[in-house]
């Protein structure tokens, strides 16, 4: 805010006249360089839109405006779709406005579809994975980060092969291996498969690889064994990759699919997104209000989040995309 | 020092013979000594990880090639040894389907149309979004980056809601005196159906990465240029995107990777259809294990794990071009 003042003040001062002035304002930048006549010149231009809305400025905006309202669209007609009745869903052309907002469609979901089972499914799944996660992906970025050992190289590579390995060359075999455990339709057969994941390691281990080598080495010429190190140093430096890690591993899970597709087979196993897409997909595929409540409640746990820790959602996708 | 490493040292010294042994019992550590001890620490660290990671990756992913030579069947799940190996008739069979090579056409027209599709919308909120506009800056890249969060089962309900014949977009397109088709079933026009929509949904993460590309394009270049006379346009196409270049192939490379899965969409919103119009590799595969041909949807499942891995490579090149 103040910034955006000063900023403001100056360019009120620039237009008219450009003359030096005194290096009055106290900014870093700007008015104390004595000469700096190019930059003076550059910045001149690109300055003089800032204070007064420019058309280019206002295009700007409306393109995104304009973009950000066919963004909510589908989000705003799902949550006013999901209070609507079934009659006027039907009806052409459609209304926006609820006429009579119901809850009759999520009290379905609570009632006759066990939602609260899918709920509890998907969310045990979720937790398991992302504490899987959190712990070991650190423990093996340790160890590929700081830890000189043999066939460390190969490890890495190892990581670095699998991390684009998709779900659906693996899950045939994947399957007949649950089925020889005998573990169907079981927690175990939902979660053991991502307990662990190679995009963690790599994001730990960049992370760890930061961490200065001079810190680790004076614990160890204290004393301290490894999981002393790993416990009571490197992991408290941890919190933001830790929590980076943490939201794509519960995203993923929250809306992992065809795993959970193909090896929950029994109702009580199924997690939220199995749970919408088998019945989307039934003799109820056209019951619009019940299928738009059923988006609701899977999508809005996970927007709620999204809002409430944007920032790491935002570093995440930056750090898996760049580095 | 720990015990331990005094032990592993001594153990050390002893291997390396005895003419040293009386020198160097006082000080200490000898460098195979720690270099072992390392080793174990290191790999208890890597032991969770590497467990189900054998067990869950490694093992499935060899195991799906090598059920890809056989004629394994679902009824094979009992004795997964008995089954006969058939060298490349599985591939021979794929190649003489014409439902997989539909599927595979499919799989490339998603791809093909939406990479390029999405790029665009990304770049054009990553530049407006980064052309010094300071209000609401925050809550517009929130707003464009919360489909990403979604899961695309809940908005895949929500798009076919949309979809319909006389739905929203069609609605809205009618404002402007077009009829739309029904999308969804109609085959000329149910995969670009899907492909807006995979637009919508992931744009978010390419404008981000974007975005932080944007952000390291030096400005002095861009004064300079503009200094020179180079017009907004020229200073763009010029300047910035050259500059940009390995953010935007990172980007395509990652999302490409995403794209050549594609399952959900299909299968929640059209079944793959109509006529086949919308059946992707994934579904192939998915549908063959459903009838319980193992083998034959292990082949299918490693064409797209070739297209994949060819991709994973350009992306590897791209990041050590960068550095």
């Amino acid at each position: 805010m103040a910034a955006s003042q000063i900023r403001d003040t100056r360019d009120e001062h620039r237009p008219e006249d450009g003359r030096d002035e005194p290096s009055g304002l106290g900014s870093s930048d700007g008015p104390t360089v004595p000469d700096g006549r190019g930059p003076h010149a550059a910045r001149n231009i690109r300055r003089h839109g800032s204070h007064r809305p420019s058309t280019g400025r206002i295009l700007t905006y409306a393109l995104l405006i304009v973009a950000l309202v066919a963004t909510f669209m589908p989000f705003a007609w799902m949550v006013l779709g999901s209070v609507k009745t079934q009659s006027e869903l039907l009806r052409r052309p459609p209304t926006w406005w609820p006429e009579s907002p119901t809850p009759d469609n999520f009290a379905a979901w609570f009632v006759d579809l066990q939602i609260d089972r899918f709920f509890l499914n998907s969310t045990v799944v979720a937790v398991f994975t992302v504490l899987g996660n959190l712990l070991f992906c650190s423990m093996v970025g340790y160890a590929l980060a700081k830890i000189e050992f043999v066939g460390k190289r190969a490890l890495f590579v190892l990581v670095m092969v699998t991390l684009m390995v998709p779900g659906v060359v693996t899950f045939v075999p994947l399957f007949v291996v649950v089925s020889k455990l005998g573990m169907v339709s079981t927690y175990p057969a939902l979660i053991l498969p991502f307990l662990a994941s190679p995009l963690g390691v790599f994001l730990m281990r960049q992370f760890i690889m930061g961490i200065p080598d001079t810190l680790i080495e004076a614990a160890r010429i204290d004393g301290a064994g490894e999981i002393r190190i790993f416990a009571g140093i490197v992991m408290p430096l941890c919190g933001a990759p830790l929590a980076t890690l943490a939201i794509l591993t519960f995203l993923s899970s929250w809306n992992n699919f065809l795993w959970p597709l193909v090896v929950a087979q029994n109702e009580d196993m199924y997690t939220l997104p199995v749970a919408l897409s088998l019945y989307s997909t039934g003799q109820n595929a056209t019951n619009y209000g019940i299928l738009l409540a059923g988006s609701v409640l899977v999508i809005t746990p996970v927007l709620v989040l999204f809002v409430a820790l944007q920032r790491y959602f935002v570093q995440g996708i930056a750090m898996t995309g760049i580095k | 020092m720990s015990t331990a490493t005094g032990v592993a040292a001594a153990d050390a010294n002893r291997r390396a013979g005895g003419r040293r042994r009386g020198h160097s019992r006082g000080n200490s550590r000898g460098p195979v000594g720690t270099r072992r001890r390392a080793t174990l620490v290191a790999y208890l660290f890597a032991l969770p990880f590497v467990l189900t990671f054998s067990i869950f990756m490694l093992f499935p992913l060899v195991s799906s090639l090598a059920l890809s030579f056989t004629d394994f069947t679902n009824r094979d799940i009992s004795s997964p040894l008995a089954v006969a190996f058939v060298g490349v008739d599985q591939y021979a069979a794929l190649f003489g389907n014409d439902q997989f090579v539909r599927s595979m056409l499919n799989t490339f027209y998603f791809v093909g149309v939406g990479i390029p599709l999405t790029m665009i919308v990304a770049l054009a909120l990553a530049v407006a979004l980064n052309s010094g506009i300071s209000r609401f800056r925050t809550a517009f890249r929130l707003g464009f980056f919360a489909p990403v969060v979604t899961s695309i089962v809940a908005v895949a309900v929500v798009w076919r809601f949309i979809l319909q014949p006389d739905g929203l977009l069609n609605t809205v397109i009618g404002w402007a005196g077009i009829s739309g088709p029904d999308w969804l079933n109609d085959p000329a026009w149910a995969m670009p159906a899907m492909i807006l929509m995979a637009v919508w949904r992931n744009m978010g993460t390419l404008m981000i990465i974007f975005l932080a590309g944007l952000q390291h394009v030096p400005q002095d270049v861009l004064e300079a240029a503009q200094v020179d006379g180079a017009s907004s346009r020229q200073r763009f196409f010029r300047v910035t995107l050259p500059i940009l270049r390995p953010t935007l192939l990172i980007g395509a490379v990652l999302l490409s990777v995403g794209y050549l899965q594609f399952f959900e969409e299909p299968f929640v919103m059209t079944g793959g259809g109509p006529l086949d119009s919308t059946l992707s590799i994934s579904y192939f595969t998915y549908n063959q294990f459903g009838f319980g041909n193992y083998g034959l949807a292990s082949a299918a499942s490693y064409i797209l794990f070739v297209a994949i891995a060819l991709l994973s490579i350009v992306q590897f090149r791209a990041f050590r071009s960068k550095d």
